[in-house]
C-alpha cells in the first residue's frame, strides 16, 4: 500500500480536498511521506478538527463559578462541592453503531469512559441517547437490539451501571441510527489529570492493548456520508474489549494515586496520531515516536497502519524521568501492556520512526494553527408556521388517546432496553432508570449525589432549530430540577447532515444559537461536547439532533424526588398551559399529522418555574415530581402512576380546559408534583408569581378523568410494555 | 461486632464495593480486606467473598479461569477446613466451576443480559447466612448477570432438595415459585445452593445491593447481619 505515489488523487481518498491539500505541501514544503499524508488527513478530518463547526462552538457560554474546566480538555469538570469534581462528557458513535451496531456501540462506551477515566476520574454511571429508524423497516429490529447489546455487553462488564437514556424512533434515522454514549466520574479536585506534554526528554509511554489493523482510518470515515456500499466500510470498525478496558481504568486510576504521570490522554479517533499530536502540541513541545517499540497484535505493520489504528483500550502518558518502573510495575499487576515508545523533545515536531526510518517529520504548530476552518454557507432555517390548536379536530375520547400514545414507541416503557443494562453495579443508585426524571447516583462516602440526565426532542428541532436548540437545553435541566437537584452544566453531542449544504449548516448554527441563549439564561455552561456530522445515507439527512447530557448535584441525596405517586396525594400543575399542539406526539401519533411550529420556550418563565419546584422540594413538601413534556399532562400523570402502581382521579374542568389541547398539549415549563399540602403549595406559588392549579387527587386503581371516563392501571401498563414485547418476541 | 470478612478481587471483579459496603455496614465499619487473585494464602478470616463481576471478562465459560487463579488452592483448603465461603453472581460461577459447589451456570434462557428487580422465597434459614429471614420469605433482590441459568443433573437437584440445600429460589410477587417467574431457566428456580455443610453458598441474585432503604431496598440486610451475628466474636 505504501508505495503508492502520494499525490492529490491519494489525497482525495484519504478525505482532503484539493485546498487542504495544497496546504499540506506548503506546511511540509515538500511532498508528504505515505505516512505523513495519513497523520494530516485524519487530524484534519471533520471528526477530529471540527473544521465545520468550530466557529459556531465558540457562541456557547462554557464558563460559570463551578466549572473547572471547559470545552478543550478530554472532558468537561465542575466542583460539586466537598473537594469533588465531576468529569462529563457524551460522545457519539454513530457511523460505526451503524455499519456494525454491537461493536460500534460497545466501543461507543468504551471511548467515552477512557475521556473521563484519563483526566483521574473513577466513571460512575453511564447514560446513553439513542435514535432508530421506523420500528416497520426491517433493518431497524437489528440495529436495535445489537446497539442495546453491545451498550449493555460493554457497560456491564467494565462494571458502570447504565443509570438512564433515551430513545426516539423516526423514519429519518432509518440509515442513520445515533448512538450517543454519556459517562459521568468523580475525582478529587486537586487530583485532576490533563494532557499538555511537559518536560524536554520525560519518556513517552504506551499502556493498554496491542495495536492492530482494526479502526484505521475511522475518524475518515466517520466524516463522510454513507452510500450503498457502506457495508464494505466494516473494517474501519474497532472491536471492544471491556475486560481489558476494566483493567485499563483499575491500572491507571493506581497509578494515578502517585506522582509519576505528567500528562495522560486516551487513544480515541485517529488513535496514537492524535493522542501524541495533541499532548505535544497542547504543551507547545515536540515528540519523538519509536514505532518498534509499540505492542502490536499482528505482524508486519508499517508506521502508517499504527499511527492510524484505532485500536481499542490503549493510553498514551508522559511520565516523571526515571520513574517509569513504578508505572510498570502496576500495569503488569494488571496484566497490561506496557511501553517506553519516545520521548518529549524540543524540536515542536512530532518525529516518527520505524525500523529505523523517520516515516513523518511534521511541524506541530501548522498542523492544529493550519488545520481547515471553515465557515460555510448558511441557509438559516424558516421555523414552520404555528399551527392552531383550535383548529384541531379530533373526536378520540381522552382515554382511547391516552392509551394509543402510551403505547406508541416515543413513549412506551423503556423497560425491555433497561434490563439490559446492569443499574445498580457500584451500589450507589438511587433513582433507576423511569424512577425519576433525572437519574441519581450518590457518591460513595457522601451524602451528595449526582442528577444525570439526557436529552433532546428532534422533531421539534426539525421544525424549528432554534427552538429545539433551545428546549433540548431546558428539558435536561427542568428534569434535574424535578428531581430536586441544582443543574450545573451540560455536555452537547450535535448530531447532524452534511455540512456541506447549506440548510445544514443553517439548522447547526440555529440550534447553537438557541442552546446558547437558554445555557446563558439558566446559568448552565456546556463544559465538554462532541460534534457528528454528515449523518446521511444516500442524501438523506437526519433530522437534526443537538442531544444534552445535564448533570446536577443535590447536596443530600435522601431528598431527590422521583415520579412515583402514591395514594391520598394532591396533584398540582405547575406552569402555565395554552394547549400547544403543533409537534406534539397527539398531533402525530393520534392525528398522523407531523405540523407546526413546536411550543415555544420562555426562559424567564422556565427559571421561575423551575427554580420554584426546586425550592418547594428542598422544604420537604413535594412528594413526587415529574416535567411534562412528551404527550402533554395526561401523559405525564400517566407516567406517574404507572411508576407509583396508584391512580387517580382529575378534577372536572371548566369548558376551556376540557380539551384535547389541554391535557395532549406539549406547552413548556410545567411541572406535575405530588404533596399532601397543596393549599400550602398554591399559596407558595402565588407569592412567587408562579402559575399553579389544582388537578386532583391520587389513589385507587384507575384513571379517571373529566368527564367521567377511565382508564384502569392494568390496561394502562398493558398498553405502556407492549409494542417492546411484541416487536422484539 | 467485628468480622474479618475478606473480598477476592479477580481481573475484572466489579461489585467489589458494593460487598464491601454491606459488610461494614454490619460490621460497625469495619472495612473488609481485599485479596489479590494471584495470592496463595489467606490472612486469618471468618468468611470469604467471591464477589460479582466478569473475572477474566467470563471469555472463556463464566469463573471458568477465576477457578484456576493461585487463591483458588488457598479459598478450597478454607472451605474443606470449614469455612465459610459466600460466592455471588461471578462468585457463584467461580464456585462451580472450582468444584466447592455441584451444577453450572449456564447462558440464560432469553439469551440476554438480566438487569432487574426480581423476587425470591428463602428456601433453607437453617444457614449462617439465613437465619435471620423466615422460611419461604418473599425478598426483592437486584439481578445483573448474562449467565445465571442453574443446572445440574436430576440425581443432583434431588440430592440438593433432599438435604435441604437449595438456599433461595426464584418467586414472584406473592412467591410462586413457577415457571412464569423463572427470569433464566433456572432448573426448579433455583437461584443459590449450599455446600453439604452448608457453609458455602452460591447465590446469583445482590443481596449486597439492597441494605439500604436509599438505594430501593433492604431485603439483603438480613444475610449480612445473619453473617455478622454468626461469625463476629
Amino acid at each position: 500500500m505504501s508505495t503508492r505515489p502520494v499525490d492529490e488523487k491519494l489525497a482525495r481518498e484519504f478525505g482532503l480536498n484539493a485546498e487542504e491539500w495544497g496546504r499540506v505541501q506548503t506546511i511540509m514544503g515538500r511532498q508528504p511521506s505515505f505516512t505523513e499524508l495519513g497523520i494530516f488527513s485524519v487530524m484534519w478530518s471533520e471528526h477530529c478538527s471540527y473544521k465545520s463547526s468550530r466557529v459556531w462552538l465558540k457562541e456557547l457560554p462554557t464558563k460559570a463559578e463551578w466549572v473547572v474546566h471547559g470545552p478543550g480538555e478530554n472532558a468537561g469538570v465542575v466542583d460539586i462541592g466537598d473537594g469533588l469534581t465531576a468529569i462529563f462528557k457524551m460522545e457519539s458513535h454513530n457511523h460505526p453503531s451503524f455499519i456494525e451496531p454491537y461493536q460500534g456501540a460497545a466501543t461507543g462506551v468504551g471511548g467515552i469512559l477512557r475521556d473521563v477515566f484519563t483526566m483521574g476520574a473513577r466513571p460512575i454511571a453511564n447514560l446513553n441517547a439513542l435514535r432508530f429508524g421506523r420500528p416497520e423497516n426491517p433493518r431497524t429490529k437489528r440495529v436495535v437490539d445489537g446497539v442495546v447489546r453491545g451498550i449493555g455487553g460493554y457497560g456491564n462488564c467494565v462494571g458502570v451501571p447504565t443509570v438512564g437514556g433515551e430513545v426516539n424512533f423516526h423514519a429519518a434515522y432509518d440509515g442513520n441510527p445515533l448512538v450517543n454514549a454519556m459517562t459521568v466520574g468523580i475525582a478529587p479536585k486537586d487530583r485532576i489529570f490533563l494532557s499538555a506534554a511537559a518536560g524536554i526528554g520525560n519518556p513517552v509511554v504506551y499502556v493498554g492493548s496491542k495495536t492492530g489493523r482494526d479502526g484505521i482510518h475511522g475518524a475518515t470515515m466517520a466524516s463522510a456520508e454513507f452510500d450503498a456500499n457502506s457495508e464494505e466500510k466494516r473494517p474501519t470498525v474497532q472491536v471492544g474489549d471491556p475486560f481489558t478496558e476494566k483493567l485499563l481504568i483499575e491500572a491507571c486510576l493506581e497509578l494515578m494515586k502517585t506522582d509519576v504521570i505528567v500528562a495522560i490522554q486516551d487513544m480515541g479517533a485517529a488513535g496514537l496520531t492524535s493522542s501524541s499530536v495533541e499532548m505535544a502540541g497542547k504543551g507547545g513541545v515536540g515528540i519523538d515516536l519509536d514505532l518498534d517499540h509499540v505492542p502490536q497484535r499482528e505482524t508486519g505493520m508499517s508506521a502508517y497502519e499504527m499511527m492510524l489504528s484505532e485500536s481499542q483500550e490503549r493510553m498514551l502518558m508522559v511520565l516523571e524521568p526515571g520513574r517509569e518502573y513504578i508505572a510498570e510495575e502496576i500495569f503488569r499487576k494488571w496484566d497490561l501492556d506496557f511501553a517506553v515508545i519516545g520521548h518529549i523533545t524540543d524540536t515542536g515536531r512530532i518525529v516518527v520512526r520505524h525500523k529505523g526510518v523517520v516515516e513523518a517529520d511534521i511541524p506541530l504548530d501548522p498542523l492544529a494553527d493550519q488545520a481547515p476552518l471553515y465557515r460555510r454557507p448558511i441557509q438559516w432555517p424558516v421555523p414552520l408556521p404555528v399551527l392552531d390548536s383550535a383548529t384541531v379536530q379530533c373526536n378520540m375520547p381522552n382515554d382511547e388517546a391516552l392509551l394509543q400514545l402510551v403505547a406508541c414507541p416515543d413513549l412506551c416503557s423503556r423497560a425491555w432496553i433497561a434490563s439490559q443494562y446492569d443499574p445498580a453495579v457500584g451500589g450507589q443508585t438511587v433513582k433507576k432508570p423511569g424512577q425519576a426524571d433525572a437519574a441519581i447516583v450518590k457518591i460513595e462516602g457522601s451524602n451528595r449525589a449526582l442528577a444525570i440526565t439526557t436529552d433532546c426532542t428532534p422533531r421539534y428541532c426539525q421544525a424549528d432549530p432554534k427552538m429545539g436548540g433551545m428546549q433540548a437545553v431546558v428539558e435536561s435541566w427542568r428534569n434535574i430540577t424535578a428531581t430536586g437537584a441544582r443543574p450545573l452544566a451540560i455536555t452537547d453531542n450535535m448530531n447532524f447532515g452534511n455540512p456541506e449544504k447549506p440548510e445544514i449548516m443553517g439548522q447547526f448554527a440555529a440550534a447553537i444559537q438557541g442552546m446558547a441563549e437558554a445555557c446563558i439564561a439558566l446559568d448552565y455552561p456546556v463544559v465538554s461536547g462532541n460534534v457528528s456530522l454528515y449523518n446521511e445515507t444516500e442524501g438523506k439527512g437526519i433530522l437534526p439532533t443537538p442531544a444534552i447530557g445535564g448533570l446536577g448535584v443535590i447536596e443530600d441525596a435522601h431528598a431527590a424526588r422521583g415520579i412515583a405517586i402514591a395514594a391520598h396525594q394532591d396533584l398540582v400543575l405547575i406552569g402555565e398551559t395554552a394547549g400547544w399542539l403543533g409537534q406534539s406526539l397527539f398531533l402525530r401519533e393520534i392525528l398522523g399529522r407531523e405540523e407546526g411550529a413546536p411550543p415555544p420556550v420562555n426562559l424567564v418563565a422556565e427559571r421561575r418555574n423551575g427554580d420554584f419546584v426546586r425550592q418547594q422540594i428542598a422544604k420537604g413538601v413535594v412528594a413526587a415530581c415529574h416535567d411534562v413534556s412528551d404527550g402533554g399532562l395526561l401523559v405525564a400523570l400517566a407516567e406517574m402512576a404507572l411508576a407509583g402502581n396508584c391512580g387517580f382521579a382529575l378534577d372536572e374542568l371548566d369548558k376551556a380546559h376540557a380539551t384535547h389541547a389541554f391535557l395532549f398539549g406539549e406547552d413548556q415549563g410545567r411541572y406535575v408534583i405530588a404533596s399532601a399540602d397543596a393549599s400550602g403549595l398554591l399559596e407558595a406559588a402565588r407569592a412567587a408569581n408562579v402559575p399553579a392549579r389544582l388537578l386532583g387527587r391520587t389513589g385507587g386503581n384507575e384513571l379517571t378523568f373529566p368527564g367521567g371516563s377511565s382508564v384502569s392501571l392494568v390496561d394502562l401498563k398493558e398498553a405502556h410494555e407492549r409494542f417492546f414485547k411484541t416487536w422484539m418476541s | 461486632m467485628s468480622l474479618r470478612a475478606g473480598i477476592v478481587l479477580f481481573p475484572g471483579t466489579n461489585r467489589e464495593r458494593d460487598m464491601a459496603i454491606a459488610l461494614a455496614k454490619v460490621s460497625g465499619g469495619r472495612e473488609p480486606v481485599m485479596i489479590w487473585h494471584k495470592e496463595t494464602s489467606l490472612p486469618p478470616l471468618d468468611l470469604v467473598v467471591l464477589p460479582g463481576g466478569f473475572s477474566h471478562g467470563d471469555y472463556l465459560r463464566c469463573g471458568a479461569m477465576a477457578a484456576q487463579s493461585p487463591v483458588m488452592r488457598a479459598v478450597k483448603d478454607f472451605a474443606e477446613g470449614g469455612g465459610h465461603v459466600l460466592g455471588v453472581c461471578n462468585g457463584f460461577q467461580i464456585l462451580t466451576e472450582a468444584g466447592l459447589l455441584p451444577g453450572a451456570l449456564l447462558n440464560n434462557a432469553g439469551l440476554r443480559f438480566l438487569g432487574q428487580d426480581h423476587h425470591l422465597t428463602v428456601a433453607q434459614t437453617d444457614s449462617l447466612y439465613t437465619k435471620h429471614y423466615t422460611q419461604d420469605q418473599v425478598i426483592r433482590v437486584v439481578l445483573a448477570h448474562g449467565d445465571g441459568n442453574y443446572f445440574a443433573d436430576s440425581t443432583t437437584l434431588d440430592r440438593l432438595e433432599g438435604e435441604g440445600r437449595v438456599a433461595f429460589r426464584y418467586a414472584g410477587a406473592d412467591g410462586a415459585v413457577t415457571e412464569a417467574t423463572n427470569p433464566n431457566g433456572s432448573q426448579r428456580n433455583i437461584a443459590g445452593i449450599f455446600s453439604d455443610n452448608r457453609r458455602v453458598l452460591g447465590l446469583m441474585p445482590h443481596p449486597e445491593d439492597y441494605v439500604d432503604p436509599l438505594m430501593g431496598g433492604t431485603d439483603g440486610l438480613p444475610m449480612f447481619t445473619s453473617i455478622v451475628e454468626g461469625l463476629a466474636a
